[in-house]
């Protein structure tokens, strides 16, 4: 079984250090292992920590934090081999690093599969950025290169519209979403990470509002392919989307889906599928007729 | 008293402009008493007169400035560069001029392994002097099928595997969709893997180490029998992670009194938080011996022009390549500068497109404005496409500059026709505009990326004849005076070092480089042509010939 690995990329400054925080907080129960370049003074927060040695910090819940400093190949293949693997990795790219190139690096590392590229933008800073001598073509093709852009420090600028409309014209396959403080749920950072059968949809978003998730169980069977690269479509307004697929030769698979990124993956055991997005722009609608066509209809968690 | 060695020797160049020739030198405690005549020095007192170097001349040690200590690691894999090169045993491997030759050599080596499944690994391999001919997985499977097996390309930015090692890195599979993985005919990798990310998951498969910038112990004498066989005294290791087991292990090698070398290491910046980066780098400073000098940061700040990876200005690649990689944000190259400036730790910056050489010297500008330091000597590495308006810049701000001269040859055609184009191909590591603009000059190999030999690198910066034999850029040739001057004193000076070691004069460092023939009298293209001897190193003799 790979491991799943997220990739959260963006400049200094947009907000990358606080994101991991929150997502180790929200942990509850998951086994992450989050990839640094290296521990400044306050990358992660000290009431987290339970020990450090060397590079490798241990995390209250069982995560861990090790900084790869020039080898994140080394690093990923450390913790592939750590025992108990870890469930999820993250890996936190430089300011500088292209995430689309991590991304095509790690299709070649044996026991790890990508969960999705999100990229932090400033809300205050992005467009300035994006216009620098230097930097501006890699704050590009860093945008370019998500599946979900999440839109830091919306607090600090009067009206968020003309930046989302900015970053949507740069990269027009990415889910955007608004995120103050680095609150955005686990489930749309790292994706639908829990393995059980039955999948949550209260208790999994509850400290939001501004998501909605809808629950499936499959009645009739139909090709995984087929109908992960229908959900990976941006007119239902999907942020993510996670299922285990019974085909008609009986097969099983594992479905995932960020923004338009879909992989299906051969699984041994598991049922359900739940589709997360922005209240205000998931298609509740055509997403139900879709999973009717592909047999699946709305369940109660 | 302590005893008094005078050597007399054919001449002794001093690069010391008030006695610029002697015939002999002397030396007490490894220092130099003078050099001059036998009767000026005999005044010192009871003196032992060796006369072993009666028909050599006489150099102050060369200082190679950028090189890397992982040149001695990589001797331990097979040779298989289209130009002759000497391993640190003294052997000379010939040069080899196609595949079947490198296939051939390669079929040798696996012959005399015993252990049917032990790696083999192969270095320098360069087609592009092949005339297009290709390395692939098929190629390599008829030296070996059931070992792995993988060759690093010179610019060790490409890897050759053959199946076995795919296999055993994962990677033996159709579907594999990545643009530094070229697919056969059959949707299988072809075994060109492009990039260093690339072809790290199999390096460890084909013997090479995950950390292949460190050299080991082993590494590290075969690095130091280089250096004597090329008349260098002082040479850098110019990315090293420096971890506490490193420093002891370089410490202890290098403080036998028989090790021929003075290392300079300089401590790599990722991995570090700026102020845990210049935090510990001060602290190594204080470990520092007279053979290993510990205390300068290395930071890397593109790519290379070759890979296309490096940061250019406008008009960008010849070819029409996109830009670059930056290694390192403004933001961060800012902090590190003005906190290394504040505690006195010189940093060395690896810029080789023009547009990264714009940003150090425009971050470094407003930086020593707020932290004055007037002896910085901070240095631009590579620096291989600057123009003269950022050489003026340069030396406004007090940076030194240490240019790849080496590239000429070995990459000089490719930068005309591919990479950057004629004009800036003519202007690349442009030492006359350097020396002209006043900025204190060193010229580099970049070893093992070009082989270890000062003598070369001077030849190169001198004549700039490219490997297929054209003058390329003549107008910015030097003179072999000032050639000598960039690979002795030229090199000490952006290491802090030219008050110690560069120079044959009364106090320094009784180090020199005992050559065959004399650099300023042979013809300027035979300069790299001179037999070396060996070295003197603080007055022990090393002679290459038996080492």
């Amino acid at each position: 079984m790979s491991i799943p690995v997220t990739i959260i990329g963006g400049y200094l400054g947009a907000g990358k250090t606080t994101l991991i925080n929150q997502v180790l907080r929200q942990a509850d129960g998951l086994r992450i292992a989050v990839l640094v370049n290296e521990f400044g003074a306050l990358s992660i927060d000290e009431d987290l920590i339970e020990a450090q040695e060397g590079d490798v910090i241990s995390i209250a819940g069982g995560c861990v934090c090790c900084a790869f400093g020039d080898n994140l190949i080394g690093a990923i293949a450390d913790m592939v081999a750590m025992v108990p693997a870890p469930q999820h990795i993250v890996i936190e790219a430089s300011g500088v690093a292209i995430p689309q190139a991590i991304a095509a690096t790690l299709s070649l590392v044996a026991g790890v599969q990508l969960a999705g590229i999100v990229v932090l933008a400033d809300a205050e800073t992005v467009e300035a950025r994006a216009r620098d001598t230097y930097m501006g073509d890699t704050i590009l093709r860093q945008i370019s290169g998500a599946d979900v852009i999440l839109l830091t420090k919306p607090d600090l600028v009067e009206d968020v519209a003309p930046v989302t409309a900015w970053l949507q014209n740069m990269s027009d396959a990415a889910a955007i979403v608004a995120t103050a403080h680095g609150r955005c749920p686990n489930a749309v950072v790292l994706g639908v990470t829990h393995t059980a059968v039955s999948l949550p949809t209260q208790g999994l978003l509850d400290h939001s509002a501004q998501y909605r998730s809808f629950s499936f169980a499959q009645t009739g069977e139909t090709d995984a392919a087929v109908f992960a690269q229908a959900l990976a479509d941006t007119h239902l307004g999907l942020l993510r989307a996670k299922g285990f697929v019974r085909q008609p030769d009986g097969a099983l698979f594992e479905v995932q889906v960020v923004g338009v990124r879909w992989a299906v993956s051969l699984a041994t055991a598991g049922h359900g599928l739940v589709c997360i997005g922005l209240r205000d722009r998931i298609a509740e609608g055509r997403i139900q007729d879709l999973a009717a066509r592909h047999g699946f209809h709305p369940s109660r968690a | 008293m302590s005893d008094i060695t005078i050597f007399h020797a054919r001449k002794v160049i001093t690069m010391n402009p008030r006695r610029p020739e002697a015939t002999h030198v002397a030396v007490r405690d490894g220092r130099i008493l003078g050099a001059g005549t036998l009767e000026e020095l005999a005044g010192w007192g009871v003196h032992k007169l060796d006369t072993r170097f009666a028909d050599k001349v006489l150099m102050p040690g060369f200082v190679e400035g950028h090189a890397h200590a992982m040149e001695g690691t990589l001797w331990r894999k097979v040779y298989c560069g289209f130009f002759d090169r000497t391993d640190p045993d003294g052997r000379r491997w010939s040069g080899l001029a196609s595949i079947d030759a490198v296939l051939a050599r390669l079929a040798e080596a696996e012959g005399t392994l015993d252990d049917p499944a032990a790696p083999l690994g192969g270095f320098q391999l360069d087609p592009i002097y092949m005339d297009g001919a290709v390395m692939d997985r098929a190629r390599l499977d008829s030296v070996s099928a059931t070992r792995p097996l993988g060759v690093l390309h010179a610019s060790g930015h490409i890897m050759y595997v053959n199946s076995k090692a795919l296999e055993l890195a994962g990677l033996m599979r159709a579907g594999i969709n990545h643009p530094g993985i070229p697919l056969g005919p059959d949707g299988m990798p072809t075994g060109v893997l492009k990039g260093p990310e690339v072809y790290m998951p199999v390096a460890p498969h084909v013997g090479f180490n995950r950390s292949a910038t460190d050299a080991d112990e082993d590494g590290l004498r075969a690095f130091a029998k280089l250096c004597v066989r090329t008349g260098t005294t002082t040479v850098t290791d110019l990315a090293s992670r420096l971890e506490a087991e490193a420093v002891q292990m370089m410490l202890r090698v290098t403080g036998e009194r028989r090790f021929p070398a003075r290392v300079v290491p300089l401590k790599f910046f990722m991995g570090h938080t700026p102020q845990d980066l210049v935090d510990l780098t001060v602290k190594l400073r204080d470990q520092s011996t007279d053979k290993l000098r510990l205390g300068r940061i290395k930071v890397i700040a593109d790519g290379s022009i070759q890979g296309f990876t490096a940061r250019l200005r406008a008009p960008g690649y010849y070819n029409g390549a996109p830009n670059g990689l930056w290694y390192i944000a403004p933001e961060q190259l800012d902090q590190i500068y003005r906190l290394a400036l504040a505690a006195g730790v010189p940093v060395h910056t690896h810029t080789n497109g023009d547009e990264a050489t714009e940003l150090v010297l425009e971050t470094l500008g407003p930086a020593l404005t707020d932290t004055p330091s007037r002896d910085h000597r901070f240095t631009l590495q590579h620096c291989q496409m600057a123009d003269a308006a950022q050489f003026r810049r340069m030396q406004a701000l007090g940076v030194c500059v240490n240019l790849f001269a080496n590239h000429h040859f070995y990459w000089g055609d490719e930068h005309y026709r591919l990479t950057v184009g004629p004009e800036r191909a003519e202007r690349m590591n442009a030492c006359r505009t350097a020396l002209d603009t006043g900025v204190p000059m060193a010229i580099h190999s970049d070893a093992p990326v070009t082989p270890l030999a000062p003598l070369f690198t001077a030849w190169a910066a001198v004549n700039r004849i490219t490997a297929s034999g054209r003058v390329q850029g003549a107008h910015e040739r030097i003179s072999v005076a000032e050639a000598l001057y960039a690979i002795t004193l030229g090199a000490a000076y952006t290491l802090h070092m030219d008050g110690e070691v560069g120079s044959i004069e009364a106090g320094k460092r009784a180090d020199f480089a005992v050559l065959g023939g004399d650099p300023t009298e042979v013809a300027p293209n035979a300069l790299k042509d001179i037999p070396v001897w060996g070295t003197v190193l603080g007055g022990e003799t090393f002679d290459a010939s038996a080492l």
